[in-house]
């Protein structure tokens, strides 16, 4: 069974049996990560060029990577050092893009729906890489196998996604990739980092986080985004972390076993200490491996389609 | 589809392998360094049927590996279906060993092309040789088998259906006749 669309735009609608299919087809992904060539012809010929509008350094590497490791020809496109300084507009730089005949598109933009937007103007596959504060599918696919991978399941467990869920891509596309998958979704954080309305997506909202820790399964903690004026939402981030740092006092009272992901990069001592981001329970590094995996499944997925 | 001869019963079956498994150990001159890897989906449970029988025989404790071609097919832009991709599980080192590769029908050799490059791309064996089931002609490609359960002359209309236990719910190897698309 392919998946039923041949763009990956954010998981919102998204068919749990394509979520499915993402997750199975990327253990035999994980599987070629391990072999001493891990390299696989599969995409051979086909053209797939990076649009990053915005910085990034894991997904880019990670979208480049899974590439390469499919036998992909790629191009990166990066705005500091094109013709958009020059001031050409996107839809301009997509044509041109395209006319040089390519088969995938990953982009990457600060606007929300403009993954949506090139689906309009291009006839390739569209695979979003981040939108604004929208969507970030493919990690939201990658939390999802790492949880996999640690607890051998979704379906029931309790997870809590902590921090800045209104400036977060990262968390609007874990709720709807998790609700689909049949998790109990909750957010925690200062009232002023919660969206309005939130609670109408299904999700429990805590804004004590001891008592998040004592009643989820997983933590997703979120990365304080300065750059997108957390400054205005939290009075010094020294405060943020007396209030909702995830510290091992605090995981240590409710003595249980918690998986903490974090989607990078750190900040250490702020939103998670060292001691929490490096030990037992995080599975931090193997969601930055399970991401080339992932990625690779989304890119043969689609890449293959008819 | 019908079916037009049975090739090989349950019996006729477990003899083969027994042959077969007694083949590989005479060439291999016993089992030392052997390993077997065997091609979804078939191909595995041969495979699996085989190592547990040389593994009787000599007394030898080898454990069969899982290969998943998909990767490497050549047919992904002409195929109309997309090819569900499955898991490769060889949990040993292949380099420096002999290793006999199982699958259930040598048809045109292109799954064995595919099969031997992605062995290639795990390591560097100090021999590969084929072990099939059936050997039913029409190669496209310059590939032989070395140790054949039953050489099967067939023409393009008909197909060679293998069954076993572990998928089908029976052992037996028919011949069948299948419309040829035009």
């Amino acid at each position: 069974m392919p998946l039923s669309s041949r763009h990956l735009l954010g998981l919102n609608g998204v068919p749990r049996e394509d979520i499915e299919l993402i997750l199975d087809t990327a253990i035999t992904f994980r599987e070629v990560l391990d072999r001493p060539i891990k390299k696989v012809p599969t995409l051979q010929g086909k053209t797939i060029v990076n649009l990053f509008y915005e910085n990034s350094t894991r997904t880019r590497i990670s979208f480049e990577l899974a590439q390469k490791r499919l036998s992909a020809d790629t191009v990166n496109f990066s705005t500091s050092t094109s013709s958009t300084k020059k001031g050409e507009t996107f839809k301009d730089t997509v044509r041109n893009i395209e006319a040089m005949k390519l088969d995938m598109i990953v982009v990457r933009h600060e606007s929300a729906g403009v993954p949506l937007y090139l689906t309009k103007i291009s006839n390739a596959n569209i695979i979003n890489a981040g939108d604004g504060l929208h969507e970030h599918p493919t990690q939201a696919l990658l939390d999802m196998y790492s949880i996999k991978e640690r607890l051998g399941k979704i379906e029931g467990l309790k997870v809590c996604i902590v921090g800045d869920v209104a400036h977060s891509r990262v968390a609007l596309s874990n709720i709807f990739g998790l609700k689909t998958m049949g998790a109990q979704v909750s957010v925690c954080g200062p009232a002023t980092m919660m969206p309005l309305g939130i609670e109408k997506l299904g999700v429990k909202v805590y804004h004590d986080i001891n008592k998040a820790i004592a009643e989820n399964d997983v933590l997703n903690v979120l990365r304080i985004q300065l750059e997108r004026n957390a400054g205005s939402t939290i009075p010094s981030t020294r405060e943020y972390h007396n209030y909702y740092g995830i510290t091992a006092e605090r995981i240590a009272n409710y003595n249980k076993e918690i998986v903490i992901l974090h989607p990078g990069p750190i900040n250490r001592g702020v939103e998670i200490t060292s001691e929490v981001a490096d030990g037992p329970y995080q599975v931090i590094l193997d969601q930055v491996t399970n991401g080339v995996a992932i990625r690779m499944a989304v890119l043969y997925l689609l890449g293959t389609m008819h | 589809m019908e079916i037009k001869a049975t090739i090989i019963d349950a019996e006729g079956l477990k003899r083969t392998i027994t042959r077969l498994s007694h083949e590989i150990i005479e060439s291999n001159k016993g089992t030392e360094n052997l390993v077997l890897i065997g091609m979804r989906t078939r191909g595995e449970y041969l495979c699996n049927r085989i190592t547990a029988k040389i593994n009787e025989i000599d007394n030898s404790n080898i454990i069969p590996g899982v290969l998943d071609v998909t990767l490497y097919r050549d047919d992904f832009r002409t195929r109309l279906k997309q090819p569900e991709v499955s898991v490769t599980n060889i949990t040993f080192d292949i380099n420096e060993k002999n290793l006999v590769l199982v699958d259930d029908v040598l048809y045109t050799g292109r799954t064995v092309r595919a099969a031997l490059d992605a062995l290639m791309d795990m390591g560097r064996p100090s021999s590969i040789r084929l072990c099939v089931l059936v050997d039913r002609g029409h190669r496209e490609l310059p590939i032989k088998a070395d140790f054949i359960g039953k050489n099967i002359p067939t023409s393009i209309d008909e197909e060679v259906k293998v069954k076993l236990k572990e998928e089908d719910g029976e052992d037996a190897v028919y011949l069948v006749n299948v419309p040829s698309i035009k």
